[in-house]
């Protein structure tokens, strides 16, 4: 296969970038992406060019790291897949392939298609925990979980952190990552004790991050690896607008009679 | 108010605010939109078209305990403070959403944001921009579109002005046409936001968004298709006084 590459090119986070060319010869149709940006990136070395930088670790799927807007979505054209797992069969000879980094200012471009994703750890540590006690650990099998809500939460731990959903979101909006945190510890009856201030604390750091807000636009589920649900949204601002308007904050106080 | 502000100043909370407003606003627009259907029933025995009874009702509105047009000016100063409510936010809101996304992408492909869900903006300025307009042509008649001379309270003569001409019916039916691309997605959008929607209710909240919005829509554009297609009888003179009596009468 031959295919025409037009690839994001940034030296550095102060750079301000541009689109290059590249015609890329003898693709092979069962090469993954990645491995089709290993060969270009050979061709680039053996030329003396500087390598396209980009984000990569397990290329299974599992790990997050493979970012990059292909044709116009995030990881790529095919449906529930990372980059990682997209291969070049899915594209057809002469195709001419857009691939850009991440669009977002909580995510800024370190090289090329390298974004720095850490707004993401920065949301996690705001909530995305349980707090667990150090002693004894209870007999597994002695805490019952109804059996959907146990599918249901790990349907929402099947988020990688990818931010593919960020990536996707006309608005930049972190809302899908958010939820599925949310929604996985939540649900279960482990992270249930913090279940309010963690959705207060995730979303106030979500929001500081500089994400976009939700216009439920659902592009983010369309093209989440993980097909995650955008159910997991509206169970987060239910959980939000209850610890913001219904959950008291002053449990212990006295009262009087009128 | 520390409270009120961090709501407020929050993703979620804005979009709480955007969303019972625009709750708000649409009772009133489908009550304005059955209201309007009244040019269709006639008139009354005495020869008042129900629609300016209509009308008149409307300035009646809480009586006897509300004097005449107070219940108007409550109801309308509580959807100014909803509209204003409902701007200020959106634009908030897209603000924050504009510096999320500084560098736009050379490609990019929408898999499911559907058109009016990204015509949010353009058909509610566009709204915003007809509301003073639509006032001061129907209500105050500082804006006179044909060449029928507007009448306080004479509703169905100044429709029947207003729609004589094909800009004026025509400006009428595509911003009502741009209220039902934004109820289609704001419908269904307000109970997401909420947190009123899940997999059990979705295809059921999904259907009843597109059935008002298309309800909505229609029952708008009908009124300005039937007059400037002529189907509507010309309007006829009576006496203001017979007006008095209803008004009269309702008082009791
Ligand atoms: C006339 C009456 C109006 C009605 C019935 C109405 C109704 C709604 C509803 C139900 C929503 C969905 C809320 C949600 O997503 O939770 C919405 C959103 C929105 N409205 Fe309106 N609206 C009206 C006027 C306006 C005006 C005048 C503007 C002017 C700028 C506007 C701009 C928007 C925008 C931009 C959104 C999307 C907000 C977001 O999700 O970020 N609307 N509206
Ligand atoms: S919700 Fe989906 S798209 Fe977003 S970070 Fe998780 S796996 Fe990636
Ligand atoms: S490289 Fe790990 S998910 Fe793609």
């Amino acid at each position: 296969m031959r295919i025409r590459l037009q690839i994001w090119r940034q030296a550095s986070r102060d750079d301000s970038g541009h689109m290059d060319t590249y015609n890329l010869d003898g693709v092979n149709p069962d090469m993954s992406f990645l491995e089709m940006m290993d060969h270009l990136n050979e061709d680039l070395t053996k030329k003396g060019h500087d390598p396209v930088a980009f984000d990569h670790d397990c290329r299974e799927g599992v790990c997050g790291m493979c970012s990059m807007v292909i044709n116009g979505q995030a990881h790529g054209p095919k449906q529930g897949t990372t980059t990682c797992q997209l291969y070049m069969r899915h594209f057809n000879d002469g195709d001419e392939i857009f691939v850009e980094p991440w669009r977002s200012q909580a995510f800024p471009v370190v090289k090329d298609l390298v974004v720095d994703r850490s707004a993401f750890d920065r949301v996690i540590q705001a909530g995305g925990f349980i707090s667990n006690h150090s002693g004894p650990k209870p007999e597994p099998n002695s805490i019952l979980i109804e059996p959907e809500v146990a599918e249901q939460a790990l349907d929402a731990a099947t988020c990688i952190g990818c931010g593919a959903c960020v990536a996707a979101c006309p608005n930049g909006s972190a809302m899908l990552f958010t939820a599925a945190k949310v929604s996985h510890l939540g649900l279960l009856p482990q992270g249930e004790t913090e279940r309010y201030p963690r959705a207060r604390n995730m979303v106030k750091q979500m929001d500081k991050e500089g994400f976009g807000s939700c216009r439920n636009y659902a592009e983010c589920e369309a093209q989440c690896p993980k097909e995650i649900s955008i159910a997991f949204i509206s169970r987060l601002n239910t959980d939000y607008l209850k610890a913001s308007l219904v959950e008291p904050k002053d449990r212990r106080g006295k009262m009087k009679s009128q | 108010m520390n409270q009120i502000q961090r709501f407020y100043g929050s993703s979620i909370g804005k979009k709480f605010v955007v969303a019972v407003t625009g709750v708000i606003l649409f009772g009133f627009i489908a009550m304005h939109m059955a209201g309007n259907l009244k040019v269709f029933t006639g008139n009354t025995p005495s020869g008042v078209p129900h629609i300016d009874e209509y009308a008149l009702f409307l300035q009646t509105l809480g009586a006897p305990m509300l004097p005449k047009m107070m219940g108007l000016w409550i109801a309308r100063a509580v959807l100014l403070v909803c509209l204003v409510l409902h701007v200020v936010t959106v634009i908030l809101l897209s603000q924050q959403n504009r510096r999320a996304r500084p560098i736009p992408y050379v490609r990019s492909e929408k898999q499911a944001a559907s058109v009016a869900s990204r015509l949010m903006m353009v058909s509610g300025l566009v709204i915003l921009a007809f509301i003073p307009f639509h006032i001061l042509q129907f209500t105050t008649g500082n804006i006179q579109i044909g060449n029928r001379t507007f009448v306080h309270g004479h509703v169905y003569s100044n429709l029947y002005g207003g729609f004589s001409v094909w800009y004026g019916a025509l400006g009428y039916a595509i911003v009502v046409t741009l209220v039902g691309f934004h109820l289609f997605h704001g419908l269904w959008s307000l109970f997401q936001t909420l947190g009123l929607d899940n997999p059990d209710r979705n295809n059921k909240i999904r259907a009843f968004s597109v059935v008002f919005s298309v309800i909505v829509t229609i029952g708008f554009v009908l009124v300005p298709l039937a007059f400037i297609t002529g189907l509507m009888p010309s309007p006829v003179d009576y006496d203001p006084s017979l007006l008095n009596q209803i008004n009269s009468t309702s008082n009791h």
